[in-house]
């Protein structure tokens, strides 16, 4: 376990544990994704996130937990260069990007996808101009467009909206039209700004379901923020189905191992472990927030 | 106290004319380098200049019909109501035409910039945007700076051409004037310093409606509150930028071209 200090490293598989069927190495072997080292971000008053450190390794699920107003979504800006540390470092696919010029940092923007709290759907363009933003830009054919959006558009199971407009969705379709406009360009980096926020349970389970999905099907590295311990738990006690096309329940004892947490507390990382060693923490906010 | 709040709001305007300069001058420089975004261009230059087009007409021919109202009687008392046309015409086109044309497209559009941006940066578009990897200054500033300074450039034409017939339809329908007289005053002394002086003018109009517009909307913050509060503040600013750059850009052309 490795608590109130945050670790760069993906901690051991626990004795007990079991991967979940899946077929490639722990995360540890390879050259994170992302890295945090020592950052530190404030807004005119105390620091929002202070001397945060920790890593999401290749194929791997990170998990964020906290409560409202711990700094989350602001640590998933900082991932990706949205916004820029006051301190320390961020490593994006190994680049230093805490200092590097705007133009030099959407490239890498290019490799990644973010899913906005709610959406962040452009309202003046229809859903397939939406789902192709990234490939319009590229000046992609339009034949080509038109079969990759589709096939955005049947991973998140809602084809028949490819001519609609952001505005004649409910929350729930815009935050899976968000997930597939994430997942057209293939990102090598996943990051989810609590894509299940505001979200009635039937319709968070749909989002969750996608998101396994991406995580067992593509196994893109992914970072999640949420506040809902719940969705976080399904994560990682799910599986996709390919066969059955849906998430079914890992075998009683077994989690997903390469999904693992991090938890927040007035902007200090307090938690950096397995799904083991949350529920076994002894720290008093993670019990707090548990319970 | 006060010297406290003194200090803190000529910081904070000090702050706010620097990050206006930088973001100014970034939007400028987009236009030299790719990408460049030409569609976005001609959907901008659509929606400012055809979409203006109808009240800058009617403003215009308004004004240049109290303008030939207003001069009459005045002129009436020197027994030079001839000179009505010439008095209109030079108006117009010096002043009136680029002036109102600025403020009228400036309550028109440095409005729905700075309302449009906002939203999109209270609903996160425009985070959005640049994690897809889209620069939002190439994509949504520049191409309506330089759409606004275009557009504004004809339609500044369009109101000193309505202004004049404006005061021709007042001088020959309600003062019974000659019309050829009006028409031939307003042409003949016409000057190339005049018109140059009112076509250049909405060249600095065009760019500070653009860019103020979209200046307070990119940096909106507090929700839809906010975005009520950045339109409000870019309609303000740049009206009252548009009267003071006149104000500058008359004394060094009036310096560079002296009256006759």
């Amino acid at each position: 376990m490795n608590e109130s200090a945050a670790s760069s490293q993906t901690p051991p598989i626990e004795p007990g544990q079991t991967l979940s069927g899946r077929d490639f190495a722990p995360a540890v072997e390879a050259r994170p994704v992302v890295a945090f080292r020592d950052v530190s971000i404030a807004f005119d008053g105390p620091p929002v996130l202070d001397n945060i450190s920790f890593s999401v390794g290749p194929g791997e699920t990170r998990i964020l937990l906290g409560p409202a107003g711990v700094g989350k979504s602001v640590l998933l800006k900082l991932v990706n260069g949205l916004l820029r540390p006051d301190r320390g470092s961020v490593l994006l696919f190994g680049e230093e990007i805490s200092n590097m010029p705007e133009e030099m940092l959407f490239p890498l923007r290019t490799r990644t996808g973010m899913v906005f709290q709610e959406g962040a759907l452009f309202d003046s363009l229809s859903v397939r101009d939406n789902v192709a933003y990234q490939l319009i830009q590229e000046r992609v054919p339009d034949d080509l467009i038109d079969r990759r959006v589709h096939e955005a558009l049947r991973f998140v199971e809602l084809d028949e909206t490819f001519d609609h407009y952001p505005s004649s969705l409910s929350g729930g379709m815009r935050r899976r039209v968000a997930i597939a406009r994430a997942l057209i360009h293939e990102p090598e980096l996943l990051l989810y700004d609590s894509p299940t926020g505001g979200l009635d349970p039937v319709t968070s389970t749909t989002i969750i379901e996608l998101i396994v999905k991406e995580r067992d099907v593509y196994r893109s590295p992914s970072l999640l923020v949420t506040h809902r311990l719940q969705d976080a738990f399904t994560m990682c006690t799910h599986r996709f189905d390919a066969e059955q096309n849906r998430m079914v329940p890992l075998p009683k004892g077994e989690t997903d191992s390469n999904t693992t947490f991090l938890m927040l507390e007035e902007g200090r990382l307090i938690f950096d472990g397995s799904l083991h060693d949350l529920v076994h923490s002894q720290n008093q906010f993670v019990r707090e927030f548990l319970e | 106290m006060a010297l406290g709040t003194i200090d803190r709001t000529a910081k904070a305007l000090v702050l706010t004319v620097q990050d206006y300069s930088l973001f100014s001058w970034r939007a400028l420089l987009n236009l030299f380098t790719p990408p460049r975004y030409i569609p976005d261009f001609l959907v901008q230059s659509d929606i400012i200049g055809v979409g203006s087009a109808s009240i800058v007409l009617l403003s215009g021919f308004f004004t240049g019909g109290v303008l030939a109202l207003q001069s009459a009687a005045t002129l009436s008392e020197f027994g030079a109501t001839a000179v009505t046309g010439r008095f209109v015409s030079i108006t117009m086109i010096r002043e009136l035409g680029p002036v109102l044309t600025g403020i009228m497209v400036a309550g028109r559009n440095a409005s729905s910039m700075a309302s449009e941006l906002g939203s999109m940066v209270v609903t996160e578009q425009i985070d959005a945007m640049r994690a897809l990897g889209v620069d939002p200054m190439r994509k949504l500033v520049t191409p309506r700076i330089f759409a606004c300074i275009s557009m504004l450039f004809f339609l500044t034409v369009v109101a000193d051409a309505f202004g004049i017939l404006g005061g021709g339809a007042v001088t020959v329908f309600m003062n019974h004037q000659n019309g050829t007289q009006y028409f031939s005053m307003a042409w003949e002394h016409l000057r190339y310093p005049d018109i140059i002086q009112g076509l250049v003018k909405p060249l600095f109009s065009g760019y500070i409606i653009a860019s103020i517009g979209c200046f307070y909307g990119m940096r909106t913050t507090g929700g839809t509150e906010g975005v009520g509060r950045a339109t409000i503040q870019a309609v303000v600013t740049a009206s009252v930028l548009i009267i003071f750059v006149d104000f500058l850009i008359t004394q060094v052309l009036l310096t560079l071209f002296p009256a006759p």
